[in-house]
C-alpha cells in the first residue's frame, strides 16, 4: 500500500493499516502528534480503528521541545 | 526613501513600518531560535523588544547562537545580558530590556505585560504550555515555535480566534514531552525563526493568520501542514468558556528541571526570592572551589565533582549530573557556605 505522507509517496509493508500502526511505525505513538488523513483531523480515540488506504493524503506533525 | 527601513517599508508599507515601531514584542528564550527572531526584530525596528532567559553562553551554543561570541563564552555571561549588548549595536533606535530569569507561573504575567506579541523560544515544552496560558489570560498573540535534529514546526496562536496549545493537546497524550538529545543543525533554526518573525510581521500589519500548524525537516527536504479549527475546545482549561489556566499555578517548593543532554540539572528555590552577594559567597567557598568565575551575574565553580553556575537569585545549574536528587544534596552543601 502507498500513501502521499507529508507530501511524499510512502510505500508500506504489510501491518501498517492503521493510524495507529502508523505512528508506531515512525516511532510516534507516545509524541504529542496531530494527524490529518485526506484534509480530515483524525481524534486520538480513532487512532486505532482509522484505515489507511491505498492513496490516502495523510499528513503527520509531532511536538517536540527544543529551540 | 533612504531610511534604515526602506526595503522593508517598500514591501510591507508606512502604516505597517509606524505599527512596529509602535510595537513591543516579548521573546521567551534567548538560545537558538530566540537569537534568532531576536536580531531579525531588531533589524526590522520594533520599537520595544523583550529578551527573557534563564542560561549562560557555553562554547556549545556558538554553532547555532548567532548572538553569542567567543568572548562571551569566556566572560560566561547570561545570554540576556550578551544578547542585549549585541543587539543594541544592531539597532540604537529601538528599546531593548532583557530579564536572567526561569520563566514560571508565577513571573510570567509580570513579564509579558503590555507587549503585543510574544514569541516563543523556549528549550522545553512545559515553559511553552506556561506561556500559552500567560498568552490566552492576557490575550496576546503568540507564536509558538519549537525545532530539534533537522526538524522545526510552528503554529501561531492568536487569543480569541486559533485553538490555543492546550487545544492542541487535548486530544493527545501528555507524555511525549521527554527531551530531545539528537542535537541539532542551524538551518532548521533559521526557517523556524524566520516562520514565526513573519508572523509577527503579519500580526503588525494587520494580516489575518490562520490556525496552521506547520512543521518541516530541512534534510529530508519534507512539509506538512494542518489547519487545526476543528480542534478548539469549548472546554479547554486555557481558551475555553471557563478557563483555570492549569499552567500558571506555581509549585511553592524547590523545582529542579533536569537539562537534556546536557549532564546538568537547574535548580529554582521555589519561595520568596533572595539576593545573594556573589563575591560574598565566593569568599566564603574559596577553599572549597576551583576555577571560580566571577562576574556580576553569576558565580562559577568547581565544587567536589561538579561544575556550579550559581546565580544571585539563587538559581544554580548544577553541570556533572542528571539526578535532581544528586544535584539537590550537590546544592545544599554548596549554599550552607553562605
Ligand atoms: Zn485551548
Amino acid at each position: 500500500m502507498s500513501i502521499i505522507l507529508n507530501g511524499n509517496n510512502v510505500d508500506h509493508q504489510e501491518g501498517v493499516n492503521t493510524v495507529e500502526q502508523l505512528l508506531s511505525h515512525y516511532h510516534l505513538e507516545n509524541r504529542i502528534v496531530v494527524v490529518e488523513v485526506n484534509k480530515e483531523i483524525v481524534m486520538k480515540e480513532n487512532y486505532k480503528t482509522m484505515s489507511l488506504s491505498h492513496g490516502d493524503v495523510v499528513e503527520i506533525i509531532h511536538f517536540v521541545g527544543g529551540g | 526613501m533612504t531610511n534604515r527601513y526602506s526595503r522593508q517599508e517598500l514591501f510591507l508599507g508606512s502604516k505597517a513600518q509606524a505599527k512596529i515601531k509602535e510595537a513591543s514584542v516579548i521573546i521567551i528564550g534567548a538560545g537558538a531560535l530566540g537569537s534568532a527572531s531576536a536580531e531579525m526584530l531588531a533589524r526590522a525596528g520594533i520599537g520595544r523588544l523583550t529578551i527573557v532567559d534563564r542560561d549562560y553562553v557555553d562554547l556549545s551554543n556558538l554553532q547555532r547562537q548567532q548572538l553569542y561570541t567567543e568572548e562571551d563564552v569566556r566572560n560566561q555571561l547570561p545570554k540576556a545580558i550578551a544578547a542585549k549588548t549585541r543587539l543594541e549595536q544592531i539597532n540604537s533606535e529601538i528599546i531593548i530590556n532583557s530579564f536572567i530569569q526561569d520563566v514560571n507561573g508565577l513571573n510570567i504575567e509580570e513579564l509579558i505585560e503590555d507587549h503585543s506579541v510574544i514569541v516563543d523560544a523556549t528549550d522545553n515544552f512545559e515553559t511553552s504550555l506556561i506561556v500559552n496560558d500567560a498568552a490566552l489570560k492576557h490575550r496576546i498573540p503568540f507564536l509558538f515555535g519549537a525545532c530539534v535534529g533537522s526538524y522545526g514546526l510552528t503554529y501561531p496562536i492568536i487569543p480569541g480566534e486559533t485553538p490555543c496549545l492546550h487545544c492542541l493537546l487535548n486530544h493527545l497524550p501528555m507524555d511525549g514531552m521527554t527531551c530531545d538529545t539528537v542535537g541539532v543543525i542551524s538551518p532548521i533554526v533559521q526557517i523556524t525563526a524566520a516562520l514565526q518573525v513573519t508572523q509577527v510581521l503579519q500580526i503588525l500589519s494587520g494580516e489575518t493568520l490562520f490556525p496552521m500548524l506547520q512543521s518541516m525537516d530541512i534534510w529530508k527536504n519534507e512539509k506538512a501542514e494542518i489547519n487545526v479549527t476543528q480542534l478548539k475546545n469549548k472546554l479547554c482549561p486555557t481558551c475555553g468558556e471557563h478557563p483555570s489556566y492549569p499552567f500558571l499555578l506555581f509549585e511553592n517548593q524547590m523545582k529542579t528541571d533536569v537539562l537534556c543532554g546536557r549532564d546538568a540539572v537547574q535548580l529554582r528555590p521555589g519561595l520568596k526570592p533572595k539576593t545573594y552577594s556573589l563575591p560574598y559567597l565566593l569568599e566564603r567557598l574559596k577553599n572549597h572551589v576551583t576555577n571560580p568565575v566571577l562576574n556580576r551575574y553569576l558565580l562559577s565553580c568547581k565544587f567536589e565533582d561538579y561544575r556550579i553556575v550559581f546565580f544571585e537569585d539563587g538559581r544554580s545549574i548544577i553541570h556533572g549530573t542528571n539526578e535532581a536528587k544528586k544535584a539537590r544534596a550537590v546544592y545544599k552543601r554548596f549554599i550552607q557556605f553562605y
